[in-house]
């Protein structure tokens, strides 16, 4: 038998969730894009000590559990004496990795440009040659090329790759539970463990988070048919003869 | 060096690395039930897997991890009591080997399915034309070359499946992270605990892209690539 007062009596926590999670996936991949444009420029065409800066930063942020990362940020950097004296004066900017919000928020951000920084470095490696000779022949300089031709073509191309990542991120702000958050799963967990009822709690949590991926999907979708439709494949036209 | 704590974390490790390749094991088992079920001709086949892998390919792996441990105790003591057996304990490590092991066969079902086919009809329908078996068909013909095409699929979900192995420490299985998580407690020195496990984990997964590479240059001899 269903339970539904596990859901019923919870629905305006997992209301609350719902938003904070849509916060966390939003606010996290907008500022790792962003962050993630210059770094994979510098990445795919930077001095080549640069570029072995940036991926040691993105292979330590892919190679480990995003969990740890998260533990790291949030109860790791309280072990030195140099912060702790940094909250202690007060500072609103240290003040933030002491809250939980901040330290998901600062983990998802730090997670998912590693990623994003790849995926587009490997779209910019992947620009025809054709387009660079172009833009040299137009007189254009570096910087203007790549904010012209280099970055929109690449950013197309990695349409595709980047709509995974972005529901990998949706999936991963689960973990934001484990730091006191209230997120979708966060309150499952309390649904669970006010009526130790599993499958009504954590069930209806993966509804809410099947629906969030499916709009996901569609958006994607919507954003390819705009911007890669030069790339889709053509539809059979009658041939006249 | 740790103030103790090595032994125990390496044995944290040990158990990590356990869970990982037994649930990649039950993954791989249950990636080609599921291609081969969504590639059948029968629809009562192909629809269930085709549920199962949209359904937990749209689920995070902690809600789902959560649900297999709070819920299958209570699936599995409803079942011990019509049965009239004892009262049978869920234990962590075998939910977490079998929810992740569950939610990655979804991811390597699909790898299998996009490799079985890419492996060109007409080598098939020779292998038959030379009289064998459906059976040595698949085994001589299908699944060398099948795996060829998968194996890039394969490396990247093991990458995420190795990290995912972390989370079997929220449903308190003493795992690497558990056990460092309790030792950067007792010696207020957490960053230096989860550094440790940073470490293992880079260590694991290079280690890996390795292997795979290995395996890759293995399974392409006498595929020619484009020259770039």
């Amino acid at each position: 038998m269903i339970e539904w007062a596990v859901i019923t009596d919870n629905l305006p926590e997992y209301a609350a969730g719902l938003w904070l999670t849509l916060q966390l996936t939003f606010l996290s991949l907008c500022a790792g894009l962003l962050l993630a444009i210059p770094l994979a420029v510098l990445r795919s065409s930077g001095p080549s000590a640069v570029s072995r800066m940036v991926w040691a930063y993105t292979y330590f942020f892919r190679g480990t559990p995003m969990l740890v990362q998260l533990l790291l940020i949030y109860y790791g950097l309280g072990q030195f004496e140099w912060i702790q004296a940094r909250w202690a004066e007060g500072n609103p900017l240290w003040l933030v990795l002491r809250e939980p919000y901040g330290c998901a928020l600062i983990t998802f951000t730090l997670n998912t440009c590693a990623y994003t920084t790849e995926i587009i470095a490997g779209a910019l490696r992947t620009t025809p040659h054709g387009e660079i000779e172009a833009a040299l022949a137009c007189g254009m300089s570096r910087l203007t090329m790549i904010r012209r031709i280099l970055v929109p073509g690449a950013l197309r191309r990695a349409l595709p790759a980047y709509s995974n990542e972005a529901i990998f991120m949706l999936h991963g702000t689960a973990i934001a539970s484990t730091v006191t958050l209230v997120d979708i799963t966060g309150a499952a967990r309390n649904a669970y463990s006010q009526h130790f009822a599993p499958f009504e709690a954590f069930i209806f949590a993966g509804l809410i988070y099947l629906c969030i991926t499916f709009a996901l999907v569609g958006l994607f979708r919507l954003a390819e048919r705009r911007w890669l439709s030069h790339l889709q494949p053509r539809k059979a036209t009658a041939t006249r003869q | 060096m740790l103030q103790g704590y090595l032994v125990s974390l390496l044995e944290g490790a040990w158990l990590t690395l356990q869970v990982a390749v037994l649930s990649l094991v039950l993954a791989l088992l249950l990636g080609l039930v599921g291609a081969s079920a969504k590639l059948s001709r029968i629809a009562l086949l192909r629809i269930p897997a085709l549920a199962y892998t949209t359904v937990v390919r749209g689920i995070p792996d902690l809600v789902m991890m959560l649900l297999v441990f709070y819920g299958g105790q209570i699936g599995i003591n409803e079942i011990t009591d019509r049965l009239g057996w004892d009262y049978v304990d869920v234990n962590p490590f075998a939910a977490g080997v079998a929810t992740l092991g569950f939610i990655f066969g979804a991811y390597f079902t699909e790898t299998f399915r996009g490799a079985f086919l890419a492996v060109p009809a007409g080598q098939l329908e020779a292998g038959y034309a030379y009289g064998m078996t459906r059976w040595q068909v698949f085994r001589r013909i299908l699944f060398p070359q099948m795996l060829r095409h998968a194996l890039p699929g394969l490396g990247n979900n093991w990458q995420v499946m190795q990290k995912s192995t972390a989370l079997v420490s929220i449903i308190g299985l003493s795992d690497l992270t558990w056990l460092a998580d309790q030792a950067g407690r007792s010696t207020h020195q957490p960053f230096l605990f989860y550094a440790v496990v940073c470490v293992f984990y880079l260590a694991m997964t290079a280690a890996s892209s390795v292997f795979f590479r290995h395996l890759e240059r293995r399974f392409n001899v006498g595929v020619r690539r484009a020259a770039a």
